[in-house]
């Protein structure tokens, strides 16, 4: 067994880290509090390699390994986590499912804008009455010469207003078809900015489909297979969610850690006192496992074996961990971590939203239960 | 001669700035057994070059280095960055070198490369010696411009401002010569993930004294001239003064300054 990451591993982690603060976390506040997408960071980021860490050199990718990408995700998370549910997005939820379903013809022509940041990629699976259940998904697909016609609305798409690429999913005569869509398309339009309670430095929109064509060349694996892409997508995308709320709760360690080391109370630094020390240990303790889980998950995905179950104990672990210790710091820092003047409550309202996406914790222990008791791939019925 | 062919850049490991640096007490040598890390200010000669390299590729930069063999794994970081290859010198018998033996290594390694430019930073972050770029142009006979605070290549020659207390000197250097770089030169880059993942793959040239045609006791301690009597804690800080800001604090501030007449 070996605990130490790889040196180049090592490198692209503190090249994230060094950018990350200080170029993401000095602006964070203000993003959050204007409640804007750093559109011209994903340039930068893309100019360095980070919006591609494990796209495949050929197709314009670093060509790095998907542990060094969940570290990248940590990194930028623990200094923003709207940048890193952007990055998450555009990697694991777009690119990659291009890169592993795709044909050579579509990799070629719709991956290196996406490794370069010219253009931004989004998943459009949720609708308004298929959140877990993504199966009962209703948008329609119908035949139109050589393609489809794609009508119906999305819901929640993370990047919808920046996004240039769609993966977008579909029902028509086959069952569920994963189409790539890209922006200008002619039907295609993203609507409704919502206002969350946190991730306010990330877009999330309704997607309107109104007959949007899709030519062949856009159908993405075969037809009526799109929600296994759908499926095996969340599998690894979850492991980014997973590094989203790692990345959170080490931020909210490091303030509570730092915070109990300076501020004085009753003549002594608040470290001193066995309640916050009691507090700091069991957040390091929970962070180490929480990390290793991340870690482990993305390790087995590198080996090329099952991730699923450990994917989705992680996500599971580590989003309770950072709704958690978000609010054990603001605890910590007391009247000050109630109040904007430090980042504490942003992490805080960030934190959520990991038991929710990309799988919610009770689908995560839906995910775990099946795989342990050796139940099937589905225990929930969907309509036909 | 339009832009340089080739241009050296020496660059050192120096301990990670986080680590809490150590003295060994027997050797009154720092303690370099810890993480490291590219010593800062040579990153800003790196980059002067590589902004060379951005304007004509046929440039070559390479880093040229003396250390453990372990720095290589700082020193990859300026192949990340854009550099071509890596030369470092790494023995047993070099250890202990003062800046005067350390120049004499590289002095050598140098006339391996005969660079048409040497580029260095001011100095390092550990030792803070400052003096290594004036020895290597004194061994290799060459001119130098220190503290450059802008480097232009043309018609065979390098031109720099020199920052001074009032002002610039402009200083102009026939190549091949040695510049040591200020800080304020540029802002490095940071390294690329393609960098990073094409690092390993460039040439990592480790050699020894003997290769370059050195006696052990030439360098290192035998070859040293300074020698270190003693180390001492730095003095403790005096009486500190902690002014919270009730609305009043840049008075009191002020009011401190004035009353020992800083201000």
């Amino acid at each position: 067994m070996d605990f130490e990451l790889s040196a180049e591993q090592r490198e692209i982690q503190a090249l994230a880290r060094e950018l990350a603060e200080a170029e993401i976390e000095p602006h964070a506040a203000a993003w959050d509090r204007e409640h804007r997408f750093p559109r011209e960071l994903f340039g930068r980021l893309a100019e360095l390699g980070l919006m591609a860490v494990c796209i495949p050199e050929d197709l314009g990718g670093a060509g790095a390994d998907f542990l060094s990408y969940i570290l990248v995700l940590e990194e930028l998370s623990r200094a923003d986590a709207g940048v890193g549910v952007a990055v998450a997005v555009h990697t694991s939820a777009t690119t990659l499912p291009l890169v592993r379903f795709g044909t050579d013809e579509q990799k070629k022509e719709l991956v290196p804008p996406l490794a370069r940041g010219e253009r931004i990629g989004a998943f459009a699976l949720t609708e308004a009455g298929s959140g877990s259940d993504a199966a009962a998904l209703r948008t329609r697909a119908e035949p139109d010469g050589d393609g489809w016609r794609i009508t119906g609305v999305k819901q929640w798409t993370t990047n919808g207003a920046y996004a240039g690429t769609f993966l977008v999913f579909a029902r028509g005569e086959a069952g569920i078809s994963a189409f790539v869509l890209d922006a200008e398309t002619e039907g295609l339009k993203p609507t409704g900015e919502h206002t969350k309670l946190g991730l306010h430095s990330s877009s999330t929109t309704d997607l309107v489909l109104d007959g949007a064509y899709a030519p062949r060349a856009r159908l993405l694996g075969e037809e009526g297979k799109g929600f296994h892409i759908a499926m095996a997508t969340l599998d690894g995308g979850r492991i980014g969610i997973a590094a989203q709320a790692l990345g959170i709760a080490r931020a909210a360690y490091e303030l509570s850690r730092g915070y109990a080391l300076e501020r004085r109370q009753f003549g002594q630094r608040i470290a001193d006192f066995q309640a916050i020390q009691w507090k700091l240990a069991d957040m390091a303790t929970e962070l180490d496992a929480a990390r290793l889980l991340v870690y482990r998950a993305a390790w087995l995905r590198d080996r090329g074996e099952p991730h699923g179950e450990a994917g989705a104990k992680a996500k599971l672990y580590v989003s309770s961990v950072a709704r958690r210790h978000t609010g054990e710091a603001i605890q910590i820092l007391g009247g000050y971590g109630y109040t904007k003047e430090f980042p504490a409550e942003r992490y805080y309202r960030d934190a959520k939203i990991t038991e929710i996406y990309e799988g919610t914790s009770e689908i995560q222990r839906l995910v775990i239960a099946r795989s342990i008791l050796g139940l099937g791939e589905r225990a929930v019925p969907t309509p036909a | 001669m339009l832009a340089p062919v080739k241009i050296a850049v020496c660059m050192k490991e120096v301990p990670d700035a986080s680590a809490t640096k150590r003295i060994d007490p027997q050797t009154l040598r720092l303690d370099r057994s810890g993480d490291g890390t590219l010593n800062e200010f040579d990153t800003h000669a790196l980059e002067e070059a590589l902004r060379v390299k951005d304007a004509s590729s046929e440039t070559e930069v390479v880093v040229v280095s003396m250390g453990p063999g372990k720095a290589m794994d700082s020193l990859r970081k300026a192949l990340a960055m854009g550099a071509d290859r890596v030369v470092l010198v790494t023995d047993e018998a070099a250890a202990g070198s003062d800046l005067i033996a350390t120049s004499k290594v590289l002095a050598k390694a140098l006339e391996r490369e005969s660079p048409d430019l040497i580029v260095l930073g001011q100095q390092a972050g550990d030792s803070d010696g400052a003096v290594l770029w004036a020895a290597l142009a004194d061994r290799l006979r060459l001119p130098m411009i220190s503290q450059a605070a802008s480097l232009e290549l043309r018609e065979g020659k390098a031109r720099s401002k020199r920052q001074t207390e009032y002002g610039y000197d402009v200083i102009e250097a026939a190549l091949p010569c040695v510049v040591a770089v200020s800080d304020a030169i540029n802002e490095p880059r940071y390294p690329s993930l393609k960098g990073i993942m094409g690092a390993k793959k460039k040439p990592q040239e480790t050699v020894s004294l003997v290769d370059l045609g050195l006696a052990g006791d030439e360098v290192g301690a035998a070859g040293s001239r300074t020698e270190v009597y003693a180390l001492g804690e730095p003095a403790a800080r005096g009486e500190t003064q902690r002014i919270e800001d009730e609305g009043d604090a840049a008075e009191k501030i002020i009011e401190y300054l004035s009353a020992r007449k800083i201000l």
